[in-house]
């Protein structure tokens, strides 16, 4: 290759060209804030700048005392969910360059209790998550004698595996208009997951769970305006596992 | 009675309230022009027709638990507690009836001619 | 409702605004809803008119054959229009009609449930709303 050639080949790789954000955090302490305050950071981003990163920038060189929750950095362990520019979404799987936006606002989820600044207290969620017996029920077992596999075909794994990409991270409950005013709703992660284990063919708890979400606070209280599904940054779309669940109810699925 | 029977009873009387609702405006529409359908000859006839009637009494019965199980399900949902949610569903049944109950003696005093 | 329970309330519930037309039709449900209700108890309540003779029928009468009368009846065909084909969308959906199948998901995870056919029945309901509130004006003010 020639000189030129390869001068021209370097020339056609873009080059890393640093912007400036604004990135507003909303902080409060429940403890000893009345009320909450935002705080304007200035942050350098590349093309490939997640929000988790800008948070962490300003964590470690600007203000050490914001407080966020994050762990693996790859939208897997669903521990980064916050409210970015009025939506809810995962920090590390949002680029500040996708948002087109000179101010990224970052604020905790609605519709949890706030334990600091972006971090906020799941407790509920996961309550509700226990509560639609989140396992296959049945009464043999793959592991005790006589051993035998629960067999499944390919069409029957399609059925229920979309739900099974839940990571909690709970961006749907927090994108729920019902959840926005209802503190007892079961909210759509819990009743996704219910779908996921009552279209599993080798769970026997179906009855078990539709007793469960038949309540005034449970699967009706859906109006199936879809922000969770649209939320969702694994796919899961709780919106359509709700209908599908609420079949059942209505005697339009076996 | 479970949540899921109130539901199926909120979707059933919404598909039937929507054909009876149809034929009632279209009697207004269609038998004459609108303004002399309102006469008070012409309602009074109306009512003295024992299908329409019957119509009415119908439309009302459904309409009224379609709508009071909605305004009970807006309520339900905008704030929780025992005794709050007790009231909103005692205040809903009785709302309903107590629209069941005058809207019927309005049908019933005018299809007898009690007027 | 406790402070740092963070919920958003009812500005939350009612801001049809972030998240499209599905968020837009869930909120004018609501709204269709409460106002045909309140239309309902106010008609039984003035139809009742009809037992106390024709000159109380025709007092009242007078007093909703007026411009205000015709627009706020006008509104109630819209709502009324909306509500029904909306609430037909929505009835479907909750048997689990029109929200697709479920499928291993592909990025960037369009979600199957908020499918455009669902979108334009909802731009179908205010089209028709739209519709009928022009036959309700051609026929309440045309005369």
């Amino acid at each position: 290759m020639s000189e030129t050639a390869l001068a021209e080949e370097q020339s056609s790789t873009e080059v890393s060209s640093s912007k400036i954000v604004t990135l507003r955090i909303a902080k409060f302490n429940p403890e000893h804030d009345s009320g909450q305050q935002y705080v304007d950071f200035k942050v350098p981003y590349e093309r490939w700048t997640t929000v988790l990163d800008a948070v962490l920038d300003v964590k470690k060189h600007l203000d050490h005392s914001v407080a966020v929750r994050y762990s693996c950095r790859q939208a897997s362990c669903g521990s980064c969910g916050m409210k970015i520019n009025g939506r809810p979404r995962l920090a590390c799987f949002t680029k500040i360059s996708e948002l087109n936006s000179d101010v990224v606002t970052v604020e905790p989820m609605n519709n949890y209790p706030i334990v600091r600044d972006l971090v906020v207290k799941l407790d509920k969620m996961f309550a509700n998550h226990k509560k639609m017996q989140p396992y296959v029920i049945r009464e043999d077992s793959e592991i005790t004698a006589p051993t035998k596999e629960f067999n499944q075909t390919p069409e029957q794994l399609e059925e229920y595996i979309q739900f099974a990409n839940c990571i909690k991270c709970g961006l749907c409950n927090s994108a729920c208009p019902t959840m926005a005013t209802d503190s007892s709703f079961l909210g759509p992660q819990a009743l996704g997951q219910a779908y996921r284990y009552v279209a599993d063919n080798r769970d026997k708890g179906k009855y078990s769970r539709l007793k469960i979400i038949d309540e005034s606070h449970g699967i009706w209280r859906c109006h199936f305006a879809g922000s969770c599904s649209q939320v969702c940054p694994k796919g899961v779309d709780p919106a359509m596992g709700i209908q599908l669940l609420r079949g059942y109810l209505l005697g339009f699925r076996k | 009675m479970r949540e899921s029977t109130i539901m199926k009873i909120h979707y059933g009387t919404a598909l039937a309230a929507v054909v009876l609702v149809a034929v009632h405006v279209l009697f207004r529409v269609t038998m004459m022009n609108y303004e002399d359908s309102l006469a008070y000859e012409n309602v009074l006839a109306n009512y003295k027709y024992l299908p329409y009637a019957i119509m009415l009494e119908l439309i009302l019965v459904l309409l009224s638990v379609h709508g009071f199980n909605g305004l009970r399900v807006i309520l339900l949902e905008l704030k929780q507690g025992r005794s709050y949610e007790k009231a909103v569903t005692y205040g809903c049944i009785a709302g309903m009836a107590g629209l069941i109950a005058y809207g019927s003696r309005t049908i019933l005093m005018a299809s007898m001619g009690i007027t | 409702m406790k402070r740092n329970e963070n919920r958003e309330g009812i500005k939350g519930m009612a801001n049809p605004g972030r998240y499209g037309i599905e968020r837009f039709a869930y909120w004018l449900m609501r709204i269709t809803g409460l106002g045909l209700l309140a239309y309902f108890i106010g008609h039984i309540y003035e139809t009742s008119n009809i037992v106390n003779g024709k000159t109380a029928w025709e007092n009242m009468l007078s007093m909703t054959q007026t411009t205000e009368g015709h627009v706020l009846l006008t509104l109630v065909i819209g709502m009324c229009v909306f509500h029904t084909a909306n609430g037909i969308r929505v009835m479907l959906g909750h048997g689990g009609y029109g929200v697709g199948k479920p499928a291993r998901p592909d990025y960037p995870y369009t979600p199957a449930s908020q499918n455009n056919m669902h979108k334009l029945c909802i731009y179908a309901s205010i089209g028709l709303a739209a519709l009928a509130m022009m036959y309700g004006m051609s026929v309440l003010f045309g005369e």
